[in-house]
């Protein structure tokens, strides 16, 4: 699908820079005039997949979190979020709703869930100790506020 | 994002406003586990009128108060939550362990 538009941000994977990537991308979505239910979507899906990268591809360490998010032609957004931090060795259990390694801090074991229900699609590759490539995409509008 | 507390007789309120998210959170977290430690109430208010975002880390911190409610033989009522925070308490299932009233004192089951 041809690309009408892209973006690049990366950012040191601070848990103060959750709120700085889910806006980010959110403005840049706004640009193919998404409903506001579409941005809430959109802002939610982004917030747990840069969470994941802070809570456990960095765990205890500090690395980069690179977004790629573009405007494919029929109005559809792309989103790849990549970290090079430790890697999934299960990827299909870390994907089971309320599967979480980290028990003990809240974490409820939903991200993965809410990407793949918010979003149309979700891919996760991973590679224990290179990192992880989450990418999602989702078609804006076709639907009425 | 800001947590105010409000004591009641036999409950406290914990009005959040502001975003919720894993960064977040763990602030929120120790203002209200503080406040209910300290009165110990049998019902525990999260009123989510004006929080404008929350990802699963809010899952995570109303599951947690409802452990803690859940020691102290309480329970945990959820308040007004915006139409996109109901969708994530949906997807989660939270809505078994904590009712979700729409209302200021009335409390609807779903």
């Amino acid at each position: 699908m041809k690309t009408e538009n892209e973006m690049k941000i990366s950012f040191i994977s601070k848990s103060e820079n959750e709120g700085f990537a889910r806006t980010a991308v959110s403005a840049f979505a706004a640009l193919c005039d998404p409903c506001v239910e579409d941005i809430a979507d959109i802002r939610t899906a982004v917030s747990e997949a840069v969470t994941n990268c802070i809570v456990h591809a960095y765990r205890g360490t500090q690395g980069i979190v690179e977004i790629t998010a573009r405007i494919l032609s029929g109005n559809e957004l792309y989103i790849r979020i990549k970290d090079k931090g430790c890697g999934i060795a299960d990827v299909k259990q870390a994907m089971e709703p309320l599967y979480t390694s980290a028990p003990f801090e809240e974490r409820a074991g939903l991200g993965f869930a809410v990407m793949e229900s918010f979003m149309d699609s979700l891919s996760v590759r991973s590679e224990v100790g290179r990192g992880t490539v989450v990418t999602m995409r989702k078609r804006i509008g076709g639907k009425d506020e | 994002m800001s947590v105010k507390i409000l004591e009641e007789e036999n409950r406290t309120v914990a009005v959040l406003s502001g975003e919720i998210d894993h960064h977040s959170a763990r602030g929120i977290r120790t203002e209200i586990d503080y406040a209910v430690r300290e009165k110990q109430p049998q019902e525990l208010i999260l009123d989510f009128s004006d929080v404008g975002f929350m990802d699963s880390s809010g899952i995570g911190l109303v599951m947690g108060r409802y452990k803690l409610m859940q020691e102290l033989n309480g329970k945990v009522i959820v308040r007004n939550p915006p139409s996109h925070i109901k969708k994530v308490m949906r997807l989660s299932g939270i809505d078994r362990l904590a009712a979700i009233s729409s209302g200021e004192e009335g409390v609807c089951r779903k």
